[in-house]
This record gives C-alpha cells, sequence and structure tokens, in this order.
C-alpha cells in the first residue's frame, strides 16, 4: 500500500490546521461539487463506487443515502462519531489528526441528499475534540466554507456539534438519535427507518466518521480509483485497529482484503513474546472468538470473507489473544461491558447480560460447578434472536463461541 | 430566578439555535455539560432550570442524567479518574495497573479520597486501546487522556494536580510503608 487515504495526515504534517489541509488541495472538491455538480450525480458516483458503511454493519453507503423520500423535508444528515467499540480507535485519529477530511466528506454527503443542516454526534469522552471542532466550523463558516448561500449558490449548509455523556448504546443510530433529541439512548422499533423518519422525525443518513472521510476521494480522484484498493465486493482501503497482544498495537490502513496473518505479524510485528497466537476478535467485543488457525490467519479481511469463518467484519477492531490468555476471563470481561452497558430497553438483553455475569463471576472466582457452563451457555444461547437491537444480539457471540471452542479453558477454573 | 440562563444567556441562546424551535428537548444534553462545568455535578436547582429552559418535566431531566454516564448528581471528587479495564486494555495490563494504583492512593474504585481530590472509577472502552493502561481524567466538564501508564507515572500527575487543585501535598499509601502495620489499612 503506498497511498495513505485517510491516514494521509501521517504524511503530510499538520494536516489538522485548516491552511495546510487547503494548501494540500482541501476543500477544492467540495467547491467544484456545489458549483458544477448535481446532488444525484454525487450519489451516483459514491453508489458505483460501492463504499460500504465503516461503522460496523458494511451496508453499501450510497444505496443508504439513495432510501430518502423526495418528498419530506428538510433532510438531515448525523455523523457518527460515537465510537465507542473495545478495541476500536480509529475514528479518534481521524477527528484529531485529519478532522477536514471528515468534514470535507460530511459536507458532500449533506449535500447529495440536500441537507442543510448536519449534526456530529461525539460520545462524551470527545468533550476535548468536540471543543476543538465548534472552533473549525466557526473558521469554516468565517472563511464562507459553511454557511448561508455558498459559492453564490442557493444551497446553504450548517454543521452542528452534539456532546454525548457516556453510552455505549448511542453507537447504535436510533439510539444516537434519541440522544440527540434529549431523551436516555435507547434503540427506537424499525419501520419506520431514519432514512424515511429520523432525527426530528424527518428523513436522516446516518454515517460513521470513517465512512464520511472516503467521500472526498471518491468525488475528486473518481470511483475507479477508489476500487483500485480492495475486493470487488468490499472495495477500497479501511482503517484496521489493532490491539491486544501484539508487539505494535495501533492503527493500519490497509486495502480491505489483507490477511489477519499480514495485519497482525508484518504490520504488527508478531506477538509479544512471540507466544502463540490463540484466538482473533475481529470486531472487538461484539466479536465471535475466532482460533487462530492457519485458515483463519490466511483469511482476508473483507466483509463476506470475514463473515464466513463466523464473525462479521464489524469496524475492524483486531484484538489479538495469545496463548497466555484464559478465555473465560475475556468472557468475564464482555459480559460486565454489556451488562453495564445495556440499556435497559429490553428484558433478554437487561437481565440475560446481568444473569451472565453473575455465572461467569462464580467460574472465574473458582466457585463455579460443572452445570454453570452449561447455565452460561444456556442463557446466552436463549438470548438469541430475541434482543431488541443488535447490542443484545452481539453480547453473546463471544460467549457461546469461546464456550465452543475454549471449553478447556472454563473447565480449569471451576471449583476442583 | 433562573440561575443557569442569567448566568450564560448567549451560550443558552447559541446551544438552543442549534435545533429546530419546537425541538427544545434536544438542548438538554448540551445543558447539563454547562451546568456541569459549572459546579463538577448537576445540583438539584440545575435540574429544575434545564427543566424550565426546554419545557420538559424535571423527572425526564433527572432520568438523562442517571442514563449517562458522565452526568455526576452528587459532588465527588475534584479528579474523576477513569480507568478503562475493557478486554483490549485487561490484554495489556489494565487491571493489574488499576489494582496497583487503588492500593498506593488507599481508595476503591467507586471512592473518594478523604481530602476529595480523586474518586476513581473503572470505566468502558475509552477508544485508546493500543496505549492502555490508560486513564481519563475529568475535571468538571473537561476530560484529558493520560495513556501508556504505570501506577507510577500517575501518582506523580497527580501530585501536581494535588498542588494545583487543593493545595496540599497527595495523600498515597506506599506499600512498603505500610508494611510493617500487620492488617493495616488493607482489606
Amino acid at each position: 500500500m503506498s497511498e495513505l487515504i485517510l491516514l494521509r495526515h501521517r504524511e503530510v504534517a499538520g494536516l489538522n490546521q485548516l491552511k495546510t489541509y487547503i494548501a494540500d488541495g482541501g476543500f477544492e472538491t467540495w467547491k467544484k461539487v456545489v458549483t458544477s455538480r448535481k446532488p444525484e450525480e454525487v450519489l451516483n458516483d459514491v453508489k458505483a463506487s460501492g463504499l460500504r458503511g465503516r461503522g460496523g454493519a458494511g451496508f453499501p453507503t450510497g444505496v443508504k443515502w439513495s432510501f430518502l423520500p423526495n418528498n419530506i423535508w428538510p433532510h438531515y444528515v448525523v455523523a457518527n462519531s460515537d465510537e465507542s467499540e473495545p478495541g476500536t480507535f480509529k475514528d479518534r485519529e481521524l477527528l484529531e489528526f485529519n478532522p477536514y477530511l471528515f468534514i470535507e466528506g460530511l459536507m458532500l454527503t449533506s449535500f447529495a441528499v440536500q441537507a442543510n443542516d448536519a449534526y456530529i454526534y461525539f460520545r462524551g469522552e470527545f468533550s476535548q475534540i468536540a471543543k476543538k471542532f465548534d472552533e473549525r466550523l466557526a473558521e469554516l463558516t468565517a472563511k464562507g466554507l459553511l454557511g448561508d448561500a455558498l459559492f453564490g449558490t442557493n444551497y446553504s449548509l450548517r454543521i452542528h456539534t452534539h456532546l454525548g455523556a457516556g453510552a455505549y448504546i448511542c453507537g447504535e443510530e436510533t439510539a444516537l438519535l434519541e440522544s440527540i433529541e434529549g431523551r436516555l439512548g435507547q434503540p427506537r422499533l424499525r419501520p419506520p427507518f431514519p432514512a424515511v423518519a429520523g432525527l426530528f422525525d424527518k428523513p436522516t443518513v446516518i454515517n460513521n466518521v470513517e465512512t464520511l472521510a472516503n467521500i472526498p476521494y471518491i468525488m475528486e480522484k473518481g470511483v475507479d480509483a477508489f476500487r483500485k484498493n480492495g475486493t470487488e465486493k468490499s472495495p477500497g482501503t479501511k482503517i484496521f485497529s489493532l490491539s491486544g497482544r501484539v508487539k505494535k498495537p495501533g492503527n493500519y490502513e490497509l486495502p480491505l482484503g489483507t490477511t489477519f496473518r499480514e495485519l497482525i505479524f508484518k504490520h504488527g510485528e508478531g506477538i509479544i513474546n512471540d507466544a502463540k497466537v490463540k484466538a482473533i476478535m475481529p470486531a472487538g467485543a461484539s466479536s465471535t472468538l475466532i482460533p487462530a488457525t492457519d485458515a483463519a490467519l490466511d483469511t482476508p479481511m473483507d466483509y463476506e470473507s470475514t463473515t464466513a469463518i463466523g464473525s462479521p467484519l464489524g469496524s475492524a477492531s483486531v484484538m489479538v489473544l495469545d496463548e497466555t490468555v484464559n478465555i473465560s476471563r475475556v468472557i468475564n470481561n464482555t459480559v460486565h461491558f454489556f451488562s453495564h452497558e445495556s440499556c435497559g430497553k429490553c428484558t433478554p438483553c437487561r437481565e440475560g447480560n446481568f444473569w451472565m455475569s453473575h455465572i461467569s463471576d462464580r467460574i472465574e472466582s473458582g466457585k463455579g460447578k460443572k452445570d454453570d457452563i452449561e447455565l452460561l451457555n444456556s442463557v446466552a444461547t436463549q438470548m438469541q434472536n430475541k434482543c431488541f437491537c443488535a447490542l443484545g444480539e452481539f453480547s453473546t457471540m463471544a460467549v457461546v463461541s469461546g464456550l465452543q471452542h475454549f471449553r478447556a479453558d472454563f473447565e480449569a477454573r471451576l471449583e476442583s | 430566578m433562573n440561575q443557569l440562563l442569567k448566568k450564560f444567556p448567549e451560550e443558552i441562546n447559541r446551544i438552543l439555535a442549534r435545533y429546530p424551535i419546537d425541538r427544545k428537548q434536544a438542548a438538554v444534553m448540551p445543558l447539563l455539560h454547562l451546568a456541569q462545568g459549572e459546579e463538577g455535578f448537576v445540583s438539584r436547582t440545575a435540574l429544575q432550570e434545564i427543566a424550565e429552559i426546554t419545557g420538559i418535566s424535571t423527572t425526564e431531566v433527572a432520568s438523562v442524567v442517571g442514563f449517562y454516564t458522565l452526568f455526576h448528581d452528587a459532588p465527588e471528587g475534584k479528579i474523576r479518574l477513569q480507568v478503562c479495564t475493557d478486554v483490549a486494555c485487561d490484554l495489556r495490563g489494565a487491571t493489574e495497573y488499576l489494582t496497583e494504583l487503588c492500593e498506593k492512593l488507599g481508595i476503591k474504585p467507586g471512592e473518594t479520597s478523604t481530602d476529595g481530590l480523586i474518586t476513581i472509577e473503572e470505566v468502558k472502552c475509552l477508544a485508546a486501546c493500543d496505549k492502555a493502561p490508560l486513564f481519563q481524567a475529568q475535571i468538571g466538564d473537561e476530560v484529558d487522556y493520560h495513556e501508556n501508564q504505570t501506577p507510577a507515572r500517575t501518582i506523580d500527575w497527580l501530585r501536581s494536580m494535588s498542588a494545583a487543585l487543593i493545595g496540599t501535598p497527595l495523600k498515597t499509601i506506599s506499600l512498603e510503608e505500610t508494611k510493617p502495620e500487620e492488617g493495616g489499612s488493607h482489606e
């Protein structure tokens, strides 16, 4: 990979300064699009690019935009900057070091769906980043890159920030909308989908930070250039957040379809103390535990191939577990996470995670009986397909796969 | 008299202007951040004033405070020292770091030091998993990240903050010092 697109700030110093970003050609695409392109042309280009949502679901971005009805107004665009999945830290790097690329992407998206107001929802922990964004947005408005009648056209755009206050569930798009509207972050029943009745009951596009940061490149260099990276069905580059028991954790921008082996052993420089890799969690705590067989390590990290070995790619937060790690402890950690972050709306998730954390605590403290292992599995499998939103469903994945592949780790913890 | 409105008229107008005129409830979270920045927590009075500004009930505002982890309804330590111990951080020693730090400070997660300087909290993912162990420090409504920590590094930072925030030296329990007093402060 010779060219960094999303992490270009690692090659161009000071890209988080407006004048550097502009000197690097920034916002030229924005001006060109607003003054010479039609909104549907932008939408069609993004559709043709095959860009898929980088926040977790991998849904085709252009298709998502095309669902907005043209007879209900106003339209809104919301940027999901609620990055909270354990193991995911890619958006934070973009927001701090390449913020204007993301902002330009948000602007282009707003133009494509003819929204005049866009919101950036930051997780509460990003309060300093949000404060800086208020300054950046004011500066862009002063420079005439945001605001009314842009470049002499009749298109106007305002971007607002909205700061959350610590709730993982707000990364779920309808919970995020509830949170902007000033309520508890609890998911909404669908339909209606946000594309029809989203923010303030109006048609709304919600995209992840990294998804939006891909738009300027597509509009500047074209669909073919974008498709040069990645695979046919998963085109483009992706930021892989590598963490856990590797020597060099961090964010790596690589073409979709790069193998786990290349990420972990080439870029991550292998496992701490050269221990043996035991399992991979490709989608953070919401992941299935995948035993690190040769076949798994040689799997390309694209949406289809990763799903085929048992886990969604999610936001590509690859957590690596080595032979020193007991899987019972990992599960204890994830069930406590979900128990804390369950929004409480639906019973299977709220109660299921509560009881799973108790059973797991019993096993971890050495007081577990043999039946507890089956009980844990039973609670998890009973929750499946019954939760109101994906958070609840995801909370069971590591438990079920952990018990399936690494049962001995749990048995080793039982009361002797 | 609405003290919040009286003190921050312009800021509050700016907040309300971000949302449709008939959707004032959307201003609840920004207003809670504003109030919390003032007092370090959201007081009963602030709840009522925010309810008044946004046209919803005090109970509804209180439920928002209760739902979100970063809103607090009681004054605690000047510094809320929040350590992430989720999977990725745990794999890099965050749990051991938190345990040792708590031992040195003589408080447990959820507790506040007797001088009112520090409240230690165990929190969820902070999106900096490659730089664990780490903590975020919440002071008023400001949040700062401190990455690649050891208990000694954190204590050094707390020492400097102690002088600045409460004007007295940091109280720590050195593990060496407590050894002679068998069964002392450790539970």
